[in-house]
């Protein structure tokens, strides 16, 4: 019945609606962003723990929908254990994917990250997908403030 | 259902034809904006080919034909509300802007610091900010009437609250979130006995029921013309002449003044204290034909319709196991607010949009509503006289498929 959407709903996400991970508080965590789409109501909390520039652990707690639940699930697993500098690039890249601006964008080179591609298609969409990395980014330039997707 | 042809009415609305998605369109997004009949599309089209020019302004032939189509739609304006006279009819954007207009003139003029303003926690943000504005520019007291779990207000705590200080009452007609139609006539008497005047926003009950404001006795009453069938860009301002008259104008410009030289200006006689500048005339030309189909189909025979589309919709949704309905006022328009357990409103959007049907998801601007039932958004199907209860069936097994698929 929902065959159109089988790009934007993938199993993965799916999978990751229902079993989030890294769904869970870290204490005396070294940086603790909010994330807030105002359009949608969707909230986000996303813990941090480092080592040095290596992000040592990541977790979230929060609410939103299927796209932004399994996009800030997806984004702890991928980026622990990545450097700052890294996790920026990947957050670049996620950017380009889900904007769609390169017709050409290689999605291999995100890896498991590119089961969110199907948002280019769903303009209204796009930032359930691109909160959670707007909420690492702040956190790794240090902004103590909560994030809007309304900025 | 002698008198209501819904598949004669559907043919009026070019749009229902199309397909979304590859789908029959199913629009049930109505309480947003409605959609626009062949007639009210053909007026603006006709007006721009035969008769546009300023109105009020010149004496050649097409100012005067645009005047008396712009003034004519005033004129049926009054009648479709029932207003005392067309001096009590002004024109604005939208009903936003014609609370905000009230606020700005009678509220500066009648409210001081302390003095306290009601309205209920169903409220639209606007009928929320603008009165936060005023009372924040005068040191005046926002009061918000409670709601109860149905969504309905609660009218002894309400009435607990008028006091010597409360200057003015605005409340929702219907509200656009939860679907419920409030105790206007009460909570006027309660007023009127404190001599307290009463706002009511009508942009959601307009295109539902018949609207008398004498009857009534409100002493404003604001809709927008986008959901009564009529293009966006225009809405009405009825008031009381009494109080227009006593009123500070609201904006300055041509139109809204008789007399002006560099040290003082006269201002204009009602209605036009109001309108400065040039207006939206198509949309108003665009309004008054909007009217003039909703008497030949008649306000009580839609009424009567979308009654039975909602209650049809109500007992198809409570078999949905894991649906929960948000908003069950005894007293409700045809809007059917509601969450899915484990589904956000922004997927169960996504999915029936795949299917053709349009609804909306979110907080419907009524983020306080949202808070006292402790959701970050609804799933929001809305009803007009174009739908039926095939689109119900289509939206229910929709739903449950929707589900199915979350698992």
């Amino acid at each position: 019945m929902f065959d159109d959407l089988r790009d934007l709903y993938q199993e993965v996400i799916f999978d990751h609606n229902r079993n989030p991970r890294n769904f869970r508080i870290i204490e005396n965590a070294d940086k603790k962003v909010e994330g807030f789409n105002p359009l949608c109501g969707d909230r986000l909390t996303l813990y941090l723990q480092m080592s040095g520039d290596v992000i040592a652990d990541a977790s979230f707690q929060g609410s939103g929908c299927a796209i932004s639940t399994a996009s800030v699930s997806l984004l702890t697993e991928i980026v622990k254990g990545k450097t700052e500098q890294e996790a920026e690039e990947l957050f670049k890249k996620f950017h380009e994917m889900t904007t769609g601006k390169d017709e050409d964008f290689n999605l291999e080179a995100i890896g498991k990250l590119a089961v969110l591609a199907g948002v280019r298609e769903y303009p209204a969409r796009v930032k359930c997908a691109t909160l959670a990395w707007h909420t690492l980014d702040a956190a790794i330039k240090n902004q103590q403030q909560a994030i809007s997707t309304e900025q | 259902m002698s008198q209501f042809d819904v598949q004669r009415i559907r043919h009026d609305f070019p749009i229902l034809k199309e397909k979304i998605r590859g789908k029959d369109l199913v629009y049930l997004d109505n309480a947003a904006t409605c959609q626009k009949p062949q007639v009210v599309i053909d007026s603006i089209v006709n007006l721009y080919t035969h008769d546009y020019a300023n109105v009020h302004r010149g004496v050649h032939t097409l100012s005067v034909r645009s005047t008396d189509k712009f003034e004519g739609a005033r004129i049926k304006v009054k009648d479709f509300i029932n207003a005392a006279t067309e001096k009590e009819i002004i024109f604005v954007k939208g009903a936003t802007e014609a609370i905000n207009l009230v606020a700005q003139t009678y509220g500066k003029a009648n409210i001081k610091a302390g003095d306290e303003i009601i309205i209920t926690a169903m409220e639209h943000h606007s009928n929320i900010v603008p009165w936060q504005m005023l009372c924040e520019q005068m040191g005046a007291v926002l009061k918000i009437a409670p709601i109860n779990m149905s969504g309905e207000l609660i009218f002894d705590e309400f009435e607990k609250l008028i006091n010597n200080k409360t200057r003015l009452i605005s409340v929702v007609h219907m509200s656009n979130a939860l679907g419920t139609i409030n105790p206007i006539k009460r909570i006027i008497d309660a007023a009127h006995q404190s001599a307290i005047p009463v706002l009511l926003d009508g942009a959601q009950a307009i295109p539902h029921m018949t609207v008398d404001v004498q009857d009534l006795d409100c002493d404003f009453y604001v809709f927008s013309g986008h959901k009564l069938y009529a293009p966006t860009g225009v809405g009405v301002l009825y008031g009381k002449q009494a109080l227009l008259e006593a009123m500070p104008p609201y904006q300055g410009g041509g139109d809204m003044i008789r007399k002006v030289t560099f040290e003082e200006t006269e201002y204009n006689v009602l209605p036009y204290k109001f309108e400065a500048g040039t207006p939206n005339i198509a949309g108003v030309v665009g309004l008054g034909a909007a009217i003039d189909y909703l008497n030949k189909i008649g306000m009580d025979h839609i009424a009567v319709y979308e009654a039975e589309l909602l209650s049809y919709a109500t007992e198809r949704a409570k078999r949905i196991g894991g649906l929960r309905i948000i908003g069950e006022a005894e007293q409700k328009g045809a809007i059917l607010s509601f969450v899915l357990d484990k589904i956000h409103p922004h997927d169960i959007g996504t999915m029936l949009d795949s299917l053709g049907i349009a609804i909306r998801a979110g907080h419907h601007c009524a983020m306080p509503v949202m808070d006292f039932y402790k959701v970050p958004a609804t799933a929001r199907a809305s009803f007009a006289m174009y739908n039926t209860k095939e689109e119900i069936d289509v939206l229910m097994n929709g739903i449950q498929s929707l589900i199915e698929v979350f698992g």
